[in-house]
């Protein structure tokens, strides 16, 4: 996993709440039996007409906003379990993701893929949705290290709550399976302790 | 030290702890599928690792195969790549697959229970957020993304922060027409789908264990629909009955043994919850959603909500949902002209779901202007359907019984519902586009999608019993 420390980028306003894994990427594309390119189909369906056209009036169409920060409304990722969901969002080219609260499995499947999901208060995710929309160019700093996400214009600074442990992945670049393939002893000796009905026999 | 229900089947699965991190979690049962595992697979190869544990994984083809013809090749390339793809990695890794044409296959929420392969006290996960269905027996069931499917085959363990817990009761007796789809929708109308992210849940009170098993699945199946990444009922007599006899559950002494095990899973009186909810039974009527996600539901007889009550985002939501779906603020809702209904889903494709319908339908015709789909679970549940002449039923009034799969619920396969139509559906999820691009649904009960099938139109249960 790709390490993350400090992100500075405009931002892309997305001011809806409850955006679910079907949105971000609709069942149908979730075919392909590897990792890469699923960015093209990110948000298919609020971007793309039937006929393929580009919707204009869909803010990830709109050539004034750019950057690496996803900016977006509460309960962002809810639904479908799917980490394509986190894969289209960072193959589009997205290492950030701001929310007032993120959906548990789509927060770990980012954490998992290096994509941060940062969580502010959500009068703060508005200032930031209206101030962002009025003003494309307004600039946001991620510090991993420090927890804050800081405003650029005027020097604001926002902390933000992320797990130690995540933290630590996060800022080297480790994954959960290099860990847990560490404990494989400590796992044997569990397993070996299992009541018989607790084991599966087919 | 009083424990919830969960508190003790969490710490019975505590490999090891990070000091202020998540604990490693030992999983008893990893279920795979087509869609969500193929990425996973890559990752042992390019490490060179094997299956940890291939006699407590278990996979079958759900999400997007067919339910026509499922002897014949899939005709649908991408589709028969990915199936093609998990039956070469379970050959590859040794792992049984319960593949198309297999007599367990079917949706992966369905075969688990039915197969005595899930259990009381047992930790289990898959690639799919509705893996909750299994928490119906008092086990800790939650889905999870492809890098933890990986994690899982390569190490049966996984990394998991403690979430906080929650307890909804549900007490007294259930009026007539409400099953327990009914119940779930209640809920999620009153504390949205928003309402219990971040929580564990523990459904309790005499409303539910009055519940039979397949009607308690129902409920944990759309705990996710809540934001809760499970949740759970104490296992009893109910649990224990179901469970004696399964094809793979333990049998004699280590069944007996097990069934004392598991009667110490319940809460302790004076364990405390870090959120309590109660709902009185006699509130809950026959529900149905109007929205584009789960938490968007009325009472059946109530008209669509106004947008009086909101502003800013909300109320924008709140018309861009409506817009969608094609309804004005407070129209009447019962009564509106539906085309499609789609029973099915890991949600309501049980034996018993068949059973409902087949009594309500039985020597009725569907309307006219209706497709009526009823695909069931797994293919035992069609077979026992067929064992009981519920086939013929469903033929006589007018419903296709297809072959199992997840099908027209999230329509990866070739069921889909069309662009600006309505369906009935007793699937799980009513979000834009999820049945089909510009597909409409209004889940409900089987009851409900049954009824709405035999008149043509959004039907209250109620009025069709009299």
């Amino acid at each position: 996993m790709k390490a993350f420390k400090i992100v500075t980028s405009t931002c892309i306003p997305l001011a809806i709440d409850d955006v679910d894994t079907d949105q971000i990427i609709p069942a149908r594309f979730l075919k392909a039996t590897t990792r890469e390119g699923f960015g093209d189909n990110l948000f298919r369906d609020w971007r793309y007409e039937a006929d393929d056209t580009l919707k204009a009036e869909f803010i990830l169409n709109n050539p004034v906003y750019k950057g690496e920060i996803l900016l977006t409304g509460s309960n962002f990722g809810c639904g479908s379990s799917r980490e394509h969901a986190a894969w289209a969002i960072a193959d589009f080219g997205f290492r950030v993701v701001i929310s007032s609260f993120f959906a548990d499995i789509f927060k770990n499947n980012a954490l998992n893929n290096g994509l941060l999901p940062v969580t502010l208060t959500p009068e703060t995710v508005l200032q930031l949705l209206k101030d962002c929309s009025k003003n494309p160019d307004l600039s946001l700093t991620i510090d991993l290290e420090n927890q804050l996400v800081i405003r650029n214009d005027t020097n604001d600074s926002f902390s933000f709550e992320i797990n130690p442990y995540k933290k630590l992945c996060l800022l080297n670049g480790y994954d959960d399976l290099e860990y847990l393939l560490s404990q494989k002893e400590k796992t044997a000796a569990y397993a070996a302790t299992l009541d018989d009905w607790r084991i599966l026999k087919r | 030290m009083s424990k919830t229900l969960f508190d003790k089947i969490w710490q019975k699965h505590i490999v090891n702890t990070i000091p202020n991190g998540p604990d490693v979690l030992f999983i008893d049962r990893h279920f795979i599928h087509e869609v969500t595992s193929p990425q996973a697979f890559d990752g042992l190869r390019k490490r060179s690792i094997p299956v940890s544990r291939p006699d407590l994984t278990i996979a079958t083809a759900d999400h997007n195969v067919p339910t026509i013809n499922q002897h014949l090749p899939i005709s649908e390339t991408l589709s028969r790549k990915q199936v093609e793809m998990l039956t070469k990695n379970c050959a590859e890794f040794g792992v049984e697959l319960y593949g198309l044409g297999h007599q367990y296959q079917g949706i992966v929420h369905v075969i688990g229970p039915e197969l005595g392969i899930t259990l009381p006290g047992l930790t289990l996960v898959c690639g799919d957020s509705h893996t909750s269905t299994h928490g119906a027996f008092g086990s800790i069931a939650f889905g999870i993304g492809t890098s933890e499917v990986e994690m899982v085959l390569a190490t049966q363990t996984l990394l998991q922060a403690k979430p906080k817990q929650m307890r909804i009761s549900v007490e007294g007796e259930l009026n007539k027409g409400v099953r327990s789809k009914d119940i779930i929708l209640y809920i999620l109308a009153k504390i949205s789908a928003s309402g219990a992210t971040g929580y564990f849940i523990e459904y309790a009170g005499s409303a539910i264990q009055s519940l039979s098993m397949e009607a308690r699945m129902t409920i944990c199946n759309m705990s996710i629909e809540l934001g809760a990444r499970g949740g759970l009922i104490a296992p009893d007599e109910t649990t224990f009955d179901y469970i004696k006899g399964k094809e793979f559950a333990p049998k004699g002494e280590v069944f007996d043994k097990a069934v004392s095990y598991w009667k110490t899973l319940h809460t302790d009186s004076v364990a405390k919850f870090d959120k309590e909810l109660v709902f009185k039974a006699e509130d809950i009527e026959p529900m149905v959603t109007f929205g584009t996600n789960p938490g968007m539901g009325i009472k059946i007889s109530e008209n669509v909500p106004g947008s009086e009550h909101l502003d800013g985002s909300g109320k924008e939501n709140f018309l861009k949902s409506l817009k969608y779906m094609g309804l004005s603020e407070h129209q009447a809702f019962v009564g509106t002209p539906i085309n499609y209904v789609f029973i099915g889903s890991c949600t309501n494709a049980r034996i018993e779901d068949l059973r409902e319908v087949a009594e309500l339908v039985k020597g009725k015709t569907k309307a006219e202007n209706v497709t009526a789909y009823i695909v069931p679970g797994s293919r035992q549940v069609r077979d026992q359907a067929k064992r009981e002449g519920l086939d013929k039923i469903f033929i006589q009034a007018g419903f296709e019984l297809r072959e199992p799969g997840c099908s027209a619920c999230l329509g990866m396969n070739e069921d889909k519902i069309p662009k600006g139509e309505y369906c009935v559906s007793t699937s799980n999820r009513n979000f834009e586009g999820r049945q089909g691009p510009g597909a409409r649904t209004i889940l409900a009960s089987p009851l409900t999608a049954a009824a709405t099938a035999l008149t043509g139109k959004l039907t209250d249960i109620r009025t069709l019993f009299v």
